[in-house]
């Protein structure tokens, strides 16, 4: 068993006196297997709404042309590439947290990775999107694939990194998808072998015939891992791409070598504040404290301090070399961002994303959920804010001032925002009606060696230091699910 | 002589069920297969099960996946549509690198996880065949080939002795094919 003899001084990753494995099954497929609470219709209710906000605005988007967007000769880009980053390096913290962390024998992702993955499906779902409506004229897509079409040989710009954007988005939609799913097999096999009628009939196609034999399991992990391993340098692609997008031109502000490393940063940041932002909520929902407990959600804190202190690093580093470069449109660049006529969103980008995660340094504040929930989106806000200053005050004055121009939003572009974020709640809700939000095959595994309840035991029956359990019972102090009168004695 | 197909011993723990293949491995009674809900890791070794070589064919659709990229690459930029951009070379390695990597990463995961789906006989829509509904969510069952076994009671002791909590005799040998 991998998690056995583990010692003492770690925290529980599953809380709970009693939990047996049955119980993790019962308490991963309440959600699934009952009808859903009114808080979940509420939710699907106001998420939907914003999903139909979503459907209109693209629509009236491709009916009228991205005329109907507030863009102009000099700010080209907008909100939709602002949107596009934004989604994608949300989708990041999913596969990080598959993947890196699995490569990293980090047992606390076990509970945490299914919706992370399911997250980041829908976030790059999102993040697509806002790439096609961007086209404009969205039948025109398939010409961005190397495909021979009716005007002889004329192939894709494979030199341009909008043509490595497609790819790389693309790839990591698929793999991030295929990787997923693999994982769903067993779990979606658990849920047919516990229901009957059509129920079972559907879960049963689904479930690939999955029966859980030892050799399955054997190539179901060995799957995992090369996954894993593939994905981790996919991961870091995707947003390096994307930064390419930007660091490949000659555009001062864009024109940046540290892009690369800053935006993955950034992904990793904003990726793990949505996945606090859905899981503290969830977690409360669907009951599921005993699984995702205050060690996982200070784990992703400190991941969150770590990734806004390097997104930080990278705020102040650009500034330095925009001074240490003597290009004075790159020190214009700058300047103006901080103290031109975008100043306000400059200020909040650093504000959110520079300051605010600090505040994590604070025990107290790191380890109470009202607060963490309220800083993720706080960092989501800050991230945006990121990727907004990056597109908009870049592109707005650049080399030749007749043609500075300034940025407004329309209600079409605000609307396809607001919109977005309903169609990723929207998708989310149905996925934690319809599937385990968290992987009981992974979950169990670790019952044995990381819950509460084995080490309860071996503080009863092993030999264990008293120094160490007395640091041990310390430790729980800081979780919502354990009853320290257990421990009082 | 009767009708039971397979004897399955159903364990609550996994190191229980352990202990149970290793009882039954000392009395030379032949494991046909076992079943959990989770990966059980060591387990592969006890039941003599070599290592998957899934990693080769992941090597293998990787190297493809590259190859087929950059050959693609090359064609279409250097033979079938040199284009003369400022003087720069059209057989651009750096710019080659990405489109590259990023087939090498999706050839290697689709065809690893389609031969996964091969190998384990796994499709959509596949009829299930489980001995036991429970060995996808809380019990570990050891499956025994009873034609041509020692005497089942036998078996039966076996288990019980290693901590089965139930032990079956099925007719059938799967309780789920529709």
């Amino acid at each position: 068993m991998a998690s056995h003899g583990e010692s003492i001084i770690r925290e529980p990753l599953i809380t709970g006196k009693d939990i047996t494995y049955a119980q993790i099954t019962n308490d991963v497929l309440r959600p699934v297997e009952n009808l859903p609470t009114k808080a979940w219709w509420i939710g699907f209710t106001v998420a939907s709404l914003g999903a139909l906000l979503w459907l209109v605005a693209v629509s009236y988007t491709f009916w009228f042309g991205i005329g109907a967007w507030g863009l102009n000769k000099t700010v080209g880009w907008a909100w939709d590439i602002t949107g596009f980053v934004w989604w994608v390096g949300i989708g990041h913290a999913g596969t990080l947290i598959s993947a890196v962390l699995l490569l990293f024998r980090q047992n606390w992702r076990n509970s945490i990775n299914r919706s992370a993955e399911a997250m980041t499906i829908f976030a790059v779902i999102c993040a697509a999107t806002y790439i096609v409506a961007h086209m404009g004229r969205p039948w025109m897509a398939v010409y961005s694939l190397p495909l021979p079409n009716q005007y002889g040989s004329l192939w894709v710009n494979f030199n341009s990194p909008l043509i490595w954007d497609v790819f790389a988005i693309s790839t990591y939609f698929s793999v991030s998808l295929v990787f997923w799913y693999t994982g769903l097999l067993p779990d979606i096999a658990t849920i047919r072998d516990r229901a009957t009628g059509l129920r079972r009939r559907i879960y049963s196609i689904f479930s690939f015939g999955w029966t859980g034999s030892v050799k399955t399991w054997q190539r179901f992990e060995t799957v995992s891992l090369i996954l894993a391993g593939i994905s981790t340098p996919l991961v870091l692609s995707v947003h390096t791409i994307v930064s390419m997008d930007f660091a490949t031109s000659l555009e001062p502000g864009w024109h940046t070598t540290i892009f690369p490393p800053y935006f993955v940063a950034g992904a990793i940041f904003s990726g793990f504040a949505m996945v606090q932002t859905l899981l503290l909520v969830a977690r409360k929902v669907l009951g599921l404290e005993n699984y995702i407990t205050m060690f996982h959600i200070e784990s992703m804190n400190k991941i969150i301090i770590l990734t806004g202190s390097i997104v930080g690093v990278a705020y102040i580093t650009e500034f330095f070399i925009a001074w240490y470069s003597g290009v004075e449109y790159e020190q214009y660049a700058f300047i103006n961002r901080a103290t031109g006529p975008y100043w306000w969103a400059y200020w909040s980008m650093m504000s959110c994303n520079v300051i605010s995660p600090q505040l994590f340094w604070f025990r107290k504040l790191r380890l109470s959920i009202p607060f963490s929930w309220f800083l993720s989106i706080v960092v989501n806000i800050g991230m945006w804010f990121e990727r907004f200053v990056i597109i908009v005050t870049s592109l707005h004055r650049d080399y030749i001032p007749s043609s500075w121009a300034m940025f407004y939003p329309t209600w079409v572009e605000v609307s396809i925002f607001i919109g977005s974020i309903g169609l990723f709640f929207t998708l989310f809700l149905l996925f934690i009606r319809v599937l385990p939000s968290v992987a009981m095959g992974e979950v169990k595994l670790l019952l044995k060696g990381s819950s509460e309840q084995a080490k309860k035991k071996v503080l009863e029956h092993g030999h264990v230091d008293a120094e160490q359990a007395a640091f041990y019972k310390e430790s729980l102090e800081k979780f919502d699910s354990v009853e320290l009168a257990d421990y009082k004695a | 002589m009767s009708s039971t197909k397979f004897i399955l011993g159903l364990f609550e723990d996994p190191d229980e069920m352990l202990d149970g293949i290793h009882k039954l491995q000392q009395n030379s009674i032949p494991i046909y297969d076992v079943y959990s809900p989770m990966p059980i890791h060591g387990i592969e070794a006890k039941l003599g099960i070599k290592d998957s070589r899934l990693g080769y064919a992941a090597f293998i659709f990787g190297c493809t996946g590259g190859t087929v990229a950059f050959s693609m690459l090359y064609y279409m930029l250097v033979l079938d549509w040199p284009h003369n951009i400022g003087g720069k070379p059209n057989f651009a390695i750096p710019d080659f690198v990405p489109i590259t990597f990023e087939w090498t990463v999706l050839f290697t995961a689709f065809g690893m996880v389609l031969t996964f789906f091969y190998a384990t006989h796994l499709f959509p829509g596949r009829a299930p065949r489980v001995m036991d509904l429970r060995a996808t969510d809380d019990r570990f069952v050891i499956a025994i080939d009873a034609r041509g076994n020692i005497p089942h009671a036998d078996i039966t002791n076996i288990l019980k002795e290693a901590g089965a909590v139930e032990v079956k005799h099925n007719d059938r040998k799967y309780v789920s094919y529709e």
